[in-house]
C-alpha cells in the first residue's frame, strides 16, 4: 500500500486527481447498479410465473402426446409429423437497457392453412390434442425466450456492476485515501522539520552576532 | 422467410420433440450427453442461424458446462423445457440461482 509512495506534492496531486475520478465512478456504477436492479425487478416475477404457466401447459401437450403414440404406431406417428405445413421464422431485433444488449423477437409463421399437417384418417384424436396444445402453448414459449435470455443477461451485468461498485468502494477508494493521509502527514511532518531548523540557524546566528552565550 | 431472419431449434428425446416438428422447429433428437453437447454446438453456429435452441431439462441436466456457457450469450438463447416426463424444476431453479446472483438475496 503506502510503502512505494514518493510524499511529494506531485504524487499528492496526482492521486487526488485519481480519487476524484474513483468517487465519480462509484456514484455513477452505483446508480447503473440501481436501475439495473430495478429492471430486473419489473421482469423477474414475470419470468417466473410464465414459466411455471409453460411447464404445465407443455406437461399437459405431452401426456396427450404420449395417449398418442399409445393409440398409434411408432411409424405412424412419425409419418404424420414428417412434413410440417408450418415453418416458423424470426427476426431478431435488439434492445439497449442501461447498456446491456438483450433481444426481441418477432415472429412470424407461415402457415400451410391448418396446423395439423396430416390427414384425419390415420391419426388419433389424442395427436390432435397436443399438437393444438403446443400451438397454444408457443406463444407463451416465444415470450419465455424473449424474458428468459433478458433475466439472464441482466443478472450477468448486475454481477459484474456490482463488483466494480465493491472494488471500488471498499479497496480503491479506501487505499487512495490512505495514501493521500499518508503522504499529506509526510509533507506536514518535512515542514515542522523545516522550521525547526531555522529555529535553530536563528539562533545559532544570534549567538555569534551577539555573542550570546546560550 | 426473409434470408436476414431466424430459425428456431429444440434439442430432446425422440418422443418430447417430435411433435414441435408441426409448429415448424428443428428438431434434434439425442439422448446421451455427447448427442447433446455435439448437438448444441451444430446448432449454435452462427451460419446456421437459429436465435432459440429449446432443450429438455434431462438433457440439459447431463450437460451443466455447455449450458452455461450460453447464459452470457445473446444469440441463440438456450431455453429449458420439461421433456415428456415432465417438469425437473431445473429451469425454475436457474432462474432462481439469476435472481440471486443479481440480487445478493433470496427472492422467491
Amino acid at each position: 500500500m503506502a510503502t512505494a509512495i514518493k510524499p511529494t506534492r506531485m504524487e499528492l496531486n496526482r492521486l487526488r486527481a485519481r480519487l476524484k475520478t474513483a468517487t465519480r465512478g462509484h456514484k455513477l456504477l452505483k446508480d447503473k447498479r440501481d436501475e439495473l436492479m430495478r429492471q430486473f425487478m419489473l421482469i423477474v416475477k414475470e419470468n417466473k410465473e410464465l414459466r411455471e404457466k409453460v411447464e404445465e401447459r407443455l406437461a399437459g401437450a405431452m401426456a396427450s402426446l404420449s395417449a398418442a403414440s399409445a393409440v398409434m404406431s411408432p411409424e405412424m406417428l412419425e409419418q404424420s409429423l414428417l412434413y410440417p405445413k408450418r415453418r416458423v421464422s424470426v427476426a431478431v431485433k435488439y434492445r439497449n437497457i442501461m447498456g446491456v444488449t438483450v433481444p426481441e423477437y418477432d415472429f412470424h409463421t407461415e402457415d400451410g392453412g391448418d396446423a395439423l399437417p396430416y390427414g384425419y384418417a390415420m391419426t388419433s384424436g389424442e395427436l390432435d390434442d397436443a399438437i393444438v396444445g403446443l400451438t397454444r402453448s408457443f406463444t407463451d414459449m416465444l415470450e419465455l425466450a424473449r424474458i428468459e435470455k433478458t433475466v439472464q443477461l441482466l443478472a450477468n451485468e448486475i454481477e459484474k456492476t456490482r463488483r466494480r461498485v465493491n472494488a471500488l468502494e471498499y479497496m480503491m477508494i479506501p487505499e487512495l485515501q490512505s495514501s493521500i493521509r499518508y503522504i499529506r502527514m509526510k509533507l506536514e511532518e518535512n515542514e515542522r522539520g523545516n522550521i525547526t531548523r531555522l529555529m535553530k540557524v536563528k539562533d545559532a546566528i544570534l549567538a555569534e552576532a551577539h555573542g550570546y552565550d546560550k | 422467410m426473409n434470408p436476414s431472419d431466424y430459425k428456431l431449434a429444440i434439442v430432446g428425446d425422440k418422443d418430447s420433440v417430435t411433435a414441435f416438428k408441426a409448429l415448424g422447429l428443428t428438431c434434434v433428437a439425442a439422448e446421451s450427453a455427447e448427442e447433446a453437447a455435439r448437438a448444441l454446438r451444430d446448432l449454435s453456429a452462427p451460419e446456421k442461424r437459429f436465435a432459440i435452441i429449446y432443450i429438455t431439462e434431462d438433457l440439459a441436466r447431463l450437460i451443466p458446462e455447455e449450458t452455461a456457457a450460453y447464459r452470457e450469450i445473446t444469440v441463440p438463447a438456450l431455453i429449458l423445457i420439461p421433456s415428456k416426463s415432465g417438469s425437473l424444476g431445473l429451469g425454475l431453479e436457474l432462474l432462481t440461482q439469476s435472481a440471486e446472483r443479481a440480487a445478493g438475496v433470496k427472492l422467491f
